[in-house]
């Protein structure tokens, strides 16, 4: 079990292990992952150093469980209907990671439409609950695809807040206002920044500086070294092949380059 | 107690071209379909649309039947993205109020509190307040002093909403995980009108559920309709799934004039009964197609 095919882990699985790295010690919370990796993210977390995260199953039931994706919980622990799920919202218990048709410099994300709102070029999900979840609860999110098209300079419309709208509406949108990560399938990136512009925060490996400045349509913060992303240990890599996505429905998200 | 059955055609006739009217359910998931196929089939036009959408607003779209639209998305759960929906603000067919999905609850709560507005922290900062010039906020009277959005009240004229059982008087029951918000939509209505799986009576009820399971209240019905697989194509669990594959014909059909004009001739151009039946057919295709691959 401990050959190279086993212990050498993909692109994939560096991103499994970067979002579940966004619910470390986030405590007893709602994990509330949106796509694929996310999911299979937020259930390795809970299986290793998050044990406290509460998981749905995608509907009305928080779930006792860790089943496999695409797999049906056995064991139901709660009951989270709409109503309680944007209620939970507003109490700042739960931490989401969306994903972005685009996202700023500064965290402000579009899921809305491309173009003008008023006559879309092309229309998309709507702001769903990207406002909600942006001014009260830890917002993170995934993009498996980076490209100049989802990191723009400009959103065409502002579904979930960034740093700077937050700040400039005032104390009570920016009260509760935090996102901690952007994962992408290059790297980690954050607002660790004085100006809570976007930062380089590490590189999945095989990727380099350069590519990620060329796939980003702005000015990134990369500071002078940039580590690379944490390596997924081998009970993590036996977990997630094992345990939580055996069929690799990661690898269609993300695939093996 | 008066008993409130009526068929889906007389509710359409109760509706008026110009009304707000708010639909029940959830994305994909227990629209009251055979409701809003009757209300294609009527000339009631020019409606403002409250819904957390799915092919509900698609299909009124299609046909023209909206003039505003009240919504935070319009999705088919398993298909991200409500073709006809995309179609229809891509050519700017409908004005639209876009609002965040929780500025949406209290717009609900507030109506059928009979309160003008609710506060909420959500679309401060977020270009809902750009896209919507008429929203307001609101200035906390206490020590805080916080400024928060005050969403406007979103009452309705009449709600549509699909559940599983209810009593000829309007009491009725969901049996699925989630109830939605169809107690609020009829709630923050002038008239509801409840389209169920199936009629039982009222001594019947809890034989299946407990009483927190009676979402609906009669106080709050103006009509109940006996509509069995009345959400199709949308879930109604645990009386049906969503019907995956009519929905897949369904999108496919709906991104191309052509088919969508075959598609609503073999499926729209009756009544319920003709179109349980084109469904029921639809499937027998399938399964023979299937049989001889």
């Amino acid at each position: 079990m401990s050959d190279v095919a086993t212990t050498t882990a993909t692109r994939a699985e560096y991103c499994v292990v970067a979002c579940a790295e966004a619910w470390r010690d986030a405590g007893e919370v709602l994990a509330s992952p949106m796509g694929t990796v996310p999911t299979i993210g937020a259930r390795l977390a809970k299986l290793t150093f998050s044990p406290d995260l509460l998981l749905t199953d995608g509907e009305a039931l928080l779930v006792g469980d860790v089943p496999a994706v695409g797999t049906k919980a056995e064991v139901v622990e709660g009951w989270l209907p709409y109503r309680q799920h944007l209620a939970m919202v507003a109490t700042g218990r739960r931490h989401v990671m969306m994903g972005a048709s685009q996202l700023d410099r500064h965290g402000n994300q579009n899921i809305s439409c491309i173009g003008d709102w008023a006559r879309p070029e092309r229309q998309l999900l709507g702001v769903r609950g990207a406002p909600v979840n942006t001014l009260n609860n830890p917002t993170s999110y995934w993009v498996p695809r980076h490209s100049t098209r989802v990191f723009v300079e400009r959103v065409d419309m502002v579904s979930g807040v960034g740093y700077d709208r937050a700040a400039a509406a005032g104390p009570s949108a920016s009260r509760y206002h935090r996102i901690p990560n952007v994962i992408s399938d290059l790297g980690v990136f954050d607002f660790e920044t004085p100006d809570r512009t976007m930062r380089l925060r590490s590189l999945h490996p095989g990727v380099t500086v350069e590519q990620v400045v060329e796939a980003t349509g702005f000015a990134l913060t990369i500071p002078d070294d940039v580590p690379g992303t944490r390596e997924p240990t081998p009970e993590e890599l036996r977990l997630i092949r094992e345990v939580i996505d055996p069929n690799g429905l990661r690898d269609r998200e993300v695939p093996t380059a | 107690m008066s008993n409130k059955t009526m068929t889906a055609e007389e509710v359409a006739g109760l509706l008026e071209s110009g009304m707000t009217i708010g639909i029940g359910g959830w994305g994909s998931r227990r629209k009251p379909m055979a409701l809003v196929r009757a209300l294609l089939r009527s000339d009631v036009t020019d409606l403002t649309v409250v819904s957390y959408g799915g092919p509900d607003i698609g299909l009124l779209a299609a046909a023209g039947k909206i003039r505003r639209l009240v919504a935070a998305f319009a999705t088919l759960d398993s298909i991200p993205l409500e073709p006809h929906f995309q179609a229809a603000r891509q050519r700017g067919a409908f004005e639209m109020m876009e609002l965040d999905e929780a500025m949406f609850m209290w717009g609900l709560t507030a109506a059928a509190h009979r309160l003008p507005f609710m506060p909420i922290r959500a679309g401060l900062a977020s270009d809902v307040m750009i896209i919507n010039p008429s929203l307001r906020t609101i200035t906390s009277p206490y020590e805080d002093g916080e400024e928060l959005v005050a969403v406007p009240a979103l009452r309705l004229d009449a709600a549509l909403v699909h559940l599983n059982r209810a009593d000829v008087h309007g009491n009725a029951q969901y049996l699925g995980p989630d109830p939605y918000f169809d107690d609020l939509f009829c709630e923050a209505a002038d008239a509801a009108y409840v389209s169920c799986e199936r009629i039982v009576d009222t001594t019947d009820l809890l034989k299946d559920s407990g009483p927190q399971s009676l979402l609906v209240k009669r106080a709050f019905v103006n009509g109940i309709v006996e509509s069995p697989n009345g959400a199709h194509f949308t879930s109604c669990v645990p009386d049906h799934d969503r019907d995956e594959a009519f929905q897949r014909a369904y999108a496919q059909a709906a991104r191309d004039p052509e088919a969508w004009r075959a598609f609503s001739e073999r499926f729209l151009s009756g009544d319920e009964d003709a179109y349980q039946a084109a469904v029921a057919a639809f499937h027998k295709e399938k399964a023979e197609e299937e049989a001889a691959a």
